[in-house]
């Protein structure tokens, strides 16, 4: 009888995932495109490549450059933090529900932002007055959000490092420190005065319209180092996935992998979110569709997801900022409406055949 | 390689659980931990690979004390196989035997990794399953595929922690036929056991613990019907035949 080669077997199926990883890389550049082509203003393919080589006209140069690009990019990192950062946590914490906000990012954010605003609403008077006053407040607003989601993100991993760096303690601690936080929001509601009020429920709704290239260069120098990170950390990650005991007994040092692991997610989403506020369901949702269709391999999962979370919310964004043109919604609301529907899709479709590679 | 292990102590939160453990395991020696629930045989095993570490005392191999070695080194030497896996892990069997190459991969695995994953799965007739999620096999085959991911560590002392819990009669015997041709290849095996009759079908050599002490250690003799009465505080039955020892208890002279 012929053994089968197992080995041939192997690398076939590790061609089908870096295929999967290509489409979905192609699929983005499609999108990419039509992106940069739909909008109140029409935008062609050549007027693109005309821009794009210095040789277009001022206005589809400027509707191009400053408005369409940076959202798009903006939308792509975004998408890439999210959903990388959510790979990363569901592996580090053995947990399917675990996604970029399980420390309680969303509601420290929310509470640095609103903080912010009520503050500086009180502090500086009438707020809104001038153009400068209001770029300087949402500058306030942002710094605001990104450092308290990291004084909750060090909080939880100071209380992890003295009771033990488990999944348990880690997920528990952040439901308490989100709680917390998302009491102190509502305290800040209640004082809030009504203009204050709207800005911190639009903050709240995850938007991609803040997007300017400034937020687009800080997030790719920060992004690219912490995604190779992610990736050369990714057998240490699996090893992980199937305990810490046995993690340790392949050389793991367990704790301090989780430690930095999850400081580093941390800080990519408290980064993205300061900047374009809660975008929910990316995180938690784009990791299973690429699991679904690759396999648990961190070394693939946690790429192919950040590059399908990328692919995922410039979608959405595109969508929300067409379905209803010329009003544009808050991409935050949109990623919900089509996750959701697209995972069940799967989920169902799933049921009882596992992978599809 | 020889193992030593020294006066080891070791408490959880300042309950000691290990209380002074002395002996030598040679190479290629079967030694089956064998106790009650609770004496300590799965905190014996994670110390020997530092997966706990000890407060007092030290396990040596050949004469290097294992908290000197660096992580991934030791991971080339001893392998560890848990007690069932809270839940299978989300793998294919081929990728779930691949990570216990981890100690000799950096970013992908060579040709040698792949070529060795390749020939365990052949060993351990796990060939035609090698693109199957480890969630789909059944119970014994998936201690088949823990055992195969410990052997890609290409170890010299290979430990485990009941790896004959939830399987039946066939598979238990599949199990300990396997681990037992490991010890002709020169693999130390050093696994907790609970159940008495298979470690004396077994044993080569036993090593019977009692709250955190070695109560008695050696080959057949130590299957007394005084030890086992001792050790797990019930009157038993000793049938000899064959060679073998087999430890009936009697239900109605619980001590
Ligand atoms: N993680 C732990 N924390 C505290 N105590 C533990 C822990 N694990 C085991 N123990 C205690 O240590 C003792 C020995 O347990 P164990 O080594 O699992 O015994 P065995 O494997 O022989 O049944 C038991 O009393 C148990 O309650
Ligand atoms: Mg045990």
């Amino acid at each position: 009888m012929k053994k089968p080669n197992i080995i041939h077997q192997y690398r076939d199926y590790t061609r089908r995932r870096i295929l999967f990883v290509l489409m979905v890389i192609l699929i983005m550049l499609a999108v990419g495109v039509y992106a940069v082509i739909t909008g109140a203003a029409g935008i062609s393919v050549s007027d693109i490549f005309r821009v794009l080589s210095g040789r277009g006209d001022a206005i589809s140069g400027q509707i191009i450059l400053n408005i369409r690009l940076p959202r798009v990019l903006a939308a792509l990192l975004a998408g890439l933090a999210l959903a990388s950062s959510g790979a990363v946590m569901q592996s580090l914490l053995r947990n399917p529900l675990a996604s970029p906000f399980t420390l309680g990012i969303s509601g420290a954010a929310a509470f640095g932002a609103a903080f912010a605003i009520v503050m500086s609403g009180s502090l500086g008077g009438s707020s809104g007055t001038g153009t400068d006053s209001w770029i300087d407040e949402q500058y306030l607003v942002m710094f605001s959000a990104f450092v308290w989601s990291m004084v909750s993100t060090g909080f939880i991993l100071v209380i992890a490092q003295y009771r033990g760096a488990t999944p348990e303690v880690m997920i528990l601690a952040g439901i308490a420190i989100g709680s917390l936080f998302n009491a102190g929001v509502s305290a800040l509601q209640y004082v809030a005065t009504d203009v204050e009020l709207a800005a911190i429920v639009f903050w709240m709704f995850g938007d991609l319209g803040r997007a300017s290239w400034d937020e687009v260069v800080v997030l790719s120098l920060l992004l690219f180092p912490i995604l190779i990170f992610f990736m050369s950390k990714s057998w240490s990650y699996k090893a992980l996935q199937s305990g810490d005991e046995f993690a340790i007994s392949l050389g793991v040092r367990a704790s301090r992998v989780r430690l930095t692991g999850m400081l580093a997610a941390s800080l990519a989403t408290a980064v993205v979110v300061s900047f374009y506020g809660i975008i929910a369901f990316v995180g938690l949702v784009v990791p299973h569709i690429v699991r679904r269709c690759i396999g648990g391999d961190d070394f693939f999962l946690i790429p192919a997801s950040a590059l399908f979370g990328a692919m995922f919310l410039l979608l959405s964004d595109t969508v929300a900022r067409t379905l209803f043109s010329p009003v544009i919604l808050p991409v935050g609301i949109l990623t919900s409406f089509i996750g959701a529907p697209l995972f069940l899709f799967l989920l169902l479709r799933g049921m009882g055949r596992g992978y599809w590679s | 390689m020889e193992i030593h292990l020294k006066n080891i102590e070791f408490s959880y939160d300042r309950i000691p659980v290990l209380k002074g453990i002395d002996a030598r395991i040679g190479k290629g020696e079967f030694v089956t931990l064998v106790g009650p629930n609770g004496s300590g045989k799965s905190t014996l095993i994670k110390c020997l690979n530092g997966i706990l570490k000890i407060r007092k005392g030290a396990v040596l191999l050949d004469d290097h004390n294992i908290s000197t070695y660096r992580s991934d080194r030791l991971a080339r030497v001893m392998a560890y196989v848990p007690q069932s896996e809270q839940k299978a892990i989300p793998m294919k069997v081929f990728d779930a035997v691949l990570l216990g190459r981890k100690p000799y991969i950096s970013w992908r695995p060579a040709r040698r990794d792949m070529e060795v994953v390749d020939e365990i799965l052949m060993r351990l007739n796990l060939e035609d399953v090698a693109m199957k999620e480890v969630q789909k096999l059944s119970g014994g085959q998936q201690q088949r595929v823990y055992i195969a991911r410990a052997l890609a560590q290409e170890p010299e002392v290979l430990l485990l922690d009941e790896p004959t819990a939830n399987l039946d009669l066939k598979h238990q015997m599949e199990v300990l036929d396997l681990l037992r041709s490991l010890t002709s290849r020169g693999i130390t095996v050093i696994m907790a056991l609970h159940d008495i009759n298979l470690a004396s079908l077994y044993g080569t050599r036993v090593m019977m613990m009692k709250e955190g002490k070695i109560f008695a250690s050696g080959g057949m003799e130590v299957f007394t019907a005084e030890n086992i009465e001792e050790l797990y505080d019930v009157k038993v039955h000793m049938i000899h035949e064959n060679g073998s020892v087999y430890i009936i208890p009697n239900r109605y002279e619980i001590k």
